[in-house]
């Protein structure tokens, strides 16, 4: 059985779901449930009594794993609060870290996810912090305790694809922790792309839920991180520079001159 | 008296328990979490704490996110 084991717990799915912009939230449990999705993002806002909306949770299966974002934080100690809000609520240690201040590509903030990422871990969260893919940055959170390090393949909501792929690479390559791409993949075939180079899961939300059928692309999705993982463990062939004959180059039928 | 939720200001006519505000709004317990003047107040005490003037109360809940 091929496991993930990540932030305590184990795990057999490795498409992790967010859970903003759907056109409708009542498409989440179709979703979870034919996508066996084991992972899902909220995010912790105010309640807005002139427009009351049901809890999101309502919508969510008890079984899943909540990781509830720290979006809107823009310093650590913004993100810390939001992480403690999340954690009384009763839903479980687990945190995406995301400390972001800038407005046009909402780009991480790699100094403050890592200030977060120290204090959260210290508290007993498991902190998967969303980052620039920098190795240097990644090796620092690892070592101040995170569970994953989860670095953008491209920016939010944009469904760009995988465009930081030697960067991603070179973190799967080097830190020893899950590497999760998070943010950008807009495609299947992106999500199998960063799978088959050894990520250990992909968050897809953007590209599932603006999908003109986003049941049907989280099933998209779903086989494709599976084929992309089968694919890493099958252990891809060497890229080569000339042609390698396929068929044998002996017995062709023609006299040899 | 005055106090302020979700940064906004809010007049109430008599003191009232945490819980009877919540209800006044159709919030039931276990949809939200609330932060009363700056600290996380457990459910089991929304009964039992009565507002005072200038409280601060920040009611939140989860919404759909990346």
């Amino acid at each position: 059985m091929d496991v993930l084991k990540v932030g305590g717990k184990e795990l057999l799915n490795r498409l992790f779901l967010g859970t903003g912009k759907f056109a409708s939230d009542a498409l989440i449990p179709g979703i979870i449930k034919a996508s066996g999705i084991q992972v899902v993002t909220v995010a912790l806002r105010r309640v807005d009594f002139d427009n009351p909306q049901e809890n999101m949770l309502n919508y969510i299966d008890k079984d899943c794993i909540l990781m509830p974002n720290t979006s809107g934080a823009r310093t650590a100690a913004e993100a810390a609060k939001i992480a403690r809000i999340a954690r009384a609520c009763g839903c479980g240690n687990w945190v995406k870290i995301e400390v972001i201040k800038d407005n046009k590509y909402l780009l991480p903030d790699n100094y403050e996810t890592l200030r977060a990422t120290e204090i959260l871990a210290n508290e007993g969260f498991a902190v998967f912090p969303y980052m620039s893919p920098d190795l240097m940055v990644a090796r620092q959170l690892r070592d101040a305790g995170a569970a994953a390090v989860m670095p953008l393949g491209s920016p939010i909501g944009t469904n760009r694809g995988l465009r930081t792929k030697e960067l991603v690479r070179i973190l799967i390559d080097e830190i020893d922790l899950p590497i999760i791409v998070d943010a950008g993949i807009g495609k299947p075939s992106e999500a199998a792309e960063a799978m088959e180079m050894g990520a250990a899961a992909v968050l897809v939300n953007t590209a599932i839920a603006v999908a003109g059928d986003p049941v049907g692309m989280a099933e998209a999705f779903s086989l494709a991180v599976k084929a992309g993982r089968q694919a890493f463990l099958a252990d891809p062939g060497a890229v080569k520079e000339y042609a390698e004959a396929s068929s044998p180059l002996t017995g062709f039928l023609r006299d040899e001159e | 008296m005055n106090i302020k939720v979700n940064g906004k200001p809010t007049e109430l006519d008599q003191p009232i328990s945490i819980q009877e505000l919540m209800e006044s709004r159709g919030i039931k317990p276990g949809e939200v979490v609330i932060q009363y003047n700056g600290e996380i107040i457990d459910k089991t005490l929304w009964a039992t704490t009565v507002l005072k003037e200038n409280d601060d109360l920040e009611i939140l809940r989860f919404v759909g996110g990346g």
